[in-house]
């Protein structure tokens, strides 16, 4: 196999280590940094300072003539920065919105950068100056002296990020509780912004200023599926960051002619899609499984109800055509149901006709139970009038438990309110839920 | 190409896109849309390589149903993570358009070759090929092909601006209103979007994906920043997408730089020179009318203050240091100045007093200041609490409103400290 001995290869390749060390680097901060950046509500302007960076690369590379990462993150940040500040001016001083003026500082400076970059393409022919790898992305060009700077930067990321947490946490949850432990709430958001001014940068190398915000973004709102607290969120961004950042420069490795930021955001977004399917509890496949059960046991529960309506003194038996007009379900699927309440043990079922045996005669007037009492007891608080109650008590009804249906029988005995038969003297409706198949 | 035909035609080719976003522009701005054309513009990529891949050749109508495809599915998408998923609306934005981006920069580069498209193409344009892209009929030669694509875009747009002008007008200001007199706003909102998505395709070779986002916010803003009403804004807005057209392509000449990025430049020296210069809502006129206000509070105060004193002890004898605000020392300095220049008040001896004029209008103030505190003390305020707010209002109380507070009150001789109100 050719392709794996490829791999095998290019693994043990000393500049790939390099490379994919530093984009696992850059996946982890991003990803850190980005939960609360996300949380805090500020990942498109990491977009915006991303896009007008582009300026300032180019600026530091015309002024310095040197292609030295630090000189031309330092120029990416001066030039991010003020496109920052540009920003906050324009909401602040004039009647333009919040998002125009991000539309507005990211486009226009960006178009500024790619002025000076074709600028420098078209006046020094032969020195190919390699500054549009800052557009999409290049990690092959991260060199062991860029390494350092990440490593450097990185580490400063993640221990402002530990020394703070506690402050960052106020400020995204509870900003005025932040003020209230002495905090100043402007202090803490210009250090987080500051934080993610810090990211971005040491990101753009590798992942280009056009899709560096993705890196922010997609792994936090992934990690958000897996849990509601901060701190388990933070650490789980944070892996999928650098998964994303070493599996997306392992997949460009194959092809070397493909930017690797791109790759690093399918990436990333194939981690935030199947974490959107399978998280549990948040997760769509939970989710599903959860309404599908609901939707069983309610429909489980009107068979039962409409079985016990239907049932006539003389006979021990209800033919499943009638129960099925009185559900106003199609046949299959009440034939359906009634096989699978029959695995359940509630119901025999036998030449189209079934019957229910004691547990599910229990379960049944269980439920029956439940409906009228509750309607009962609507109109005993005067809540609903009686021709209104049927609808809400067949919502109540399945999720009633024993305790309650006790107290509602109690509170009902004391009041001497018969609560034997029909309150409406006109049959119970049965609620259409959602699929069960 | 002879040459005054090649920069005509890339220009003209500039000027249709630049006023054919500016119209549509203006409403995103209105309607606070700005980030979702941003997202459109980069999420329509992918489906415009596909397109290209599959027809292998740069014809306008696949184009548009590839990026009409892929428009829908990041709409679908940002409402999707935001609506079903619970993903914030921003970073729903944002996953979405990045995704689908990176999926079009990867189609380009891994069929770099196979397709007439680079990446080039897709951060700044190709608007300086217009003259040579030139469209056929049968052996005829019509004249350059994009010229032709925007130029049909701009009468489009033209047309719809002008026929749902009324409909598109009520469902900005106030969806409410505009569903009670019949418009659907959700269809407003998607028409406009569909020409958005339209614009943006058939912008997308001059000046190619991203800075097709400056072109449709730009001009929008800074129209917003001269007028308010939407006429005004719409030709403004179109009027700055053509000049910018045609001052980025010089200036690309002299830069020996892209076209549209200078163009774009350009529409941002605009902006700049909006949001400075623009009469109501720009930075220098709110600066002067703050400066014209301050100037006329310190002026009435200086005023008020000779006045009283002139109450208390007949002669006047406040020296420069008595007269002026500590708080605010340029601008009172400025204001006596003013003041003496004018003669409402004389210095002799160093001394200050009202002349002729300065006291009936310094009376005219001490009386708007007392009849407020009288007011301000029958309504309910403790006498102790009248004297700020009468502060701040006395200077902004013209005759009528004076009479008026003067009728509503019983009459009396003096303010609620007992002073006496002067006669105006």
């Amino acid at each position: 196999m050719p392709i794996i001995s490829g791999v095998y290869e290019v693994i043990w390749d000393a500049t790939f280590q390099l490379v994919l060390l530093g984009s696992l680097l850059i996946g982890a901060t991003s990803g850190t940094l980005g939960a609360f950046a996300v949380l805090r509500r500020r990942s498109l302007l990491g977009d915006a300072l991303a896009h007008a960076a582009l300026p300032g690369v180019a600026l530091a590379f015309l002024w310095t003539q040197s292609k030295a990462l630090p000189i031309l993150l330092l120029g990416a940040t001066v030039s991010g920065v003020v496109g920052v500040l540009i920003i906050e001016a324009i909401v602040n001083y004039t009647r333009i919105k919040a998002d125009a003026a991000l539309g507005i500082v990211l486009s226009v400076f960006f178009g500024g950068g790619i002025v000076l970059l074709t600028h420098i393409q078209q006046s020094e022919v032969g020195n190919q100056s390699g500054l549009d790898k800052f557009l999409f992305g290049q990690a092959a060009s991260i060199v062991r002296t860029d390494l350092y700077v990440m490593c450097i930067v990185s580490a400063l990321v993640m221990i402002a990020v530990f020394l703070f947490f506690k402050e960052f946490k106020g400020l995204i949850f509870d900003a005025e509780f932040l003020s209230a432990l002495g905090f100043s709430q402007r202090v803490v958001d210009l250090l987080l912004m500051g934080l993610i001014v810090l990211t971005v940068m040491v990101g753009l190398q590798a992942v280009g200023v056009i899709l560096i915000a993705a890196m922010l973004i997609t792994p936090a709102a992934a990690a958000r599926f897996w849990t509601d607290r901060l701190h388990v969120m933070v650490l789980v961004s944070g892996i999928l960051g650098a998964l994303c950042g070493a599996l997306g420069v392992g997949l460009s490795a194959l092809a070397p002619r493909i930017p690797t930021g791109p790759v690093m955001v399918l990436v990333a977004t194939a981690a935030f899609l199947i974490s959107v399917l399978i998280a549990p509890r948040r997760g769509v496949l939970a989710r599903w499984v959860r309404l599908r059960a609901n939707a069983l046991r309610e429909n489980g529960q009107h068979f039962l109800r409409a079985y016990l309506a239907l049932q006539t003194q003389d006979k021990e038996e209800v033919v499943l055509a009638d129960l099925a007009s009185e559900l106003q379900l199609p046949l299959y699927r009440v034939r359906r149901l009634a096989k699978r309440l029959g695995r359940d043990g509630w119901v025999n079922t036998h030449n189209g006709a079934c019957s229910l045996t004691e547990l599910g005669h229990k379960e049944a007037n269980f439920v029956v139970k439940s409906h009228q009492l509750w309607e009962y007891y609507l109109v005993y608080r005067s809540i609903l009038e009686e021709d209104h109650v049927d609808r809400p008590a067949d919502e109540v009804e399945h999720i009633l438990t024993p305790e309650i249906i006790e107290q509602l029988e109690l509170i009902l005995a004391q009041e001497d309110i018969d609560v034997s038969g029909d309150i409406h003297k006109m049959g119970s409706g049965y609620r259409r839920t959602g699929k069960d198949e | 190409m002879n040459e005054f035909w090649g920069p005509f035609w890339i220009v003209l080719a500039g000027a249709l896109a630049g006023a054919s976003c500016g119209l549509l522009g203006a409403y995103l701005v209105l309607r606070k849309m700005s980030l979702l054309g941003d997202a459109l513009s980069h999420a329509v990529l992918p489906g415009i390589v596909i397109a290209f891949l599959l027809s292998g050749s740069r014809d306008v109508i696949p184009m548009f149903i590839g990026a009409a495809i892929c428009g829908v599915i990041a709409t679908v998408l940002i409402e999707t993570f935001h609506r079903r998923w619970r993903v914030q609306e921003d970073s729903s934005i944002g996953i979405a358009f990045t995704a689908l981006f990176a999926l079009g920069v990867v189609l380009i580069t891994a069929f770099a070759g196979q397709v007439d498209l680079d990446q080039e193409c897709v951060l700044y344009g190709e608007i300086a090929y217009t003259p040579w892209d030139r469209l056929f009929w049968e052996e005829w030669d019509l004249g350059p092909r994009p010229v032709w694509i925007l130029g049909t875009v701009f009468a489009l747009n033209l047309a719809f601006v002008l026929v749902f002008y009324k409909e598109l007008l009520i469902a900005s200001f106030d969806a409410e209103m505009a569903l009670s007199v019949g418009v659907s706003a959700a269809l407003v909102h998607y028409m406009l979007m569909g020409a958005v998505s339209v614009t943006t395709v058939a912008a997308f070779e001059s000046v190619g994906a991203i800075l097709v986002v400056a072109m449709l916010i730009v001009p929008g803003a800074s129209a917003y920043l001269w007028s308010d009403r939407l006429k005004v804004i719409l030709i403004l807005s179109a009027l700055m997408g053509v000049i910018s057209a045609i001052a980025g392509y010089f200036l690309a000449g002299v830069w020996n730089s892209s076209i549209a990025g200078a163009m774009v430049v350009v529409m941002g020296v605009l902006f700049a020179l909006s949001l400075i210069f623009a009469p109501h809502y720009g930075l220098l006129g709110r600066f002067v009318r703050q400066v014209r206000l301050s100037l006329r509070v310190a002026r009435d105060h200086v005023l008020l203050k000779l006045l009283r004193d002139r109450e208390s002890q007949r002669v006047s004898a406040l020296s420069w240091g008595d007269l002026v605000d500590t708080a605010a020392r340029w601008v009172s300095g400025i204001a006596i100045r003013s003041l003496m220049w004018q003669g409402l008040i004389t210095r002799a001896n160093g001394h200050f007093s009202l002349g002729e004029q300065g006291v009936i209008h310094a009376t005219r103030l001490l009386r708007n200041h007392r009849l407020w505190e009288s007011y301000l003390n029958q309504i309910g305020l403790p006498p102790d609490h009248v004297h700020d707010p009468a502060d701040a209002l006395e200077h902004f109380t013209d005759d009528r409103l004076r009479e008026e507070i003067r009728a509503a009150l019983p009459d009396i001789a003096t303010d609620p400290q007992g002073k006496r109100i002067p006669d105006g």
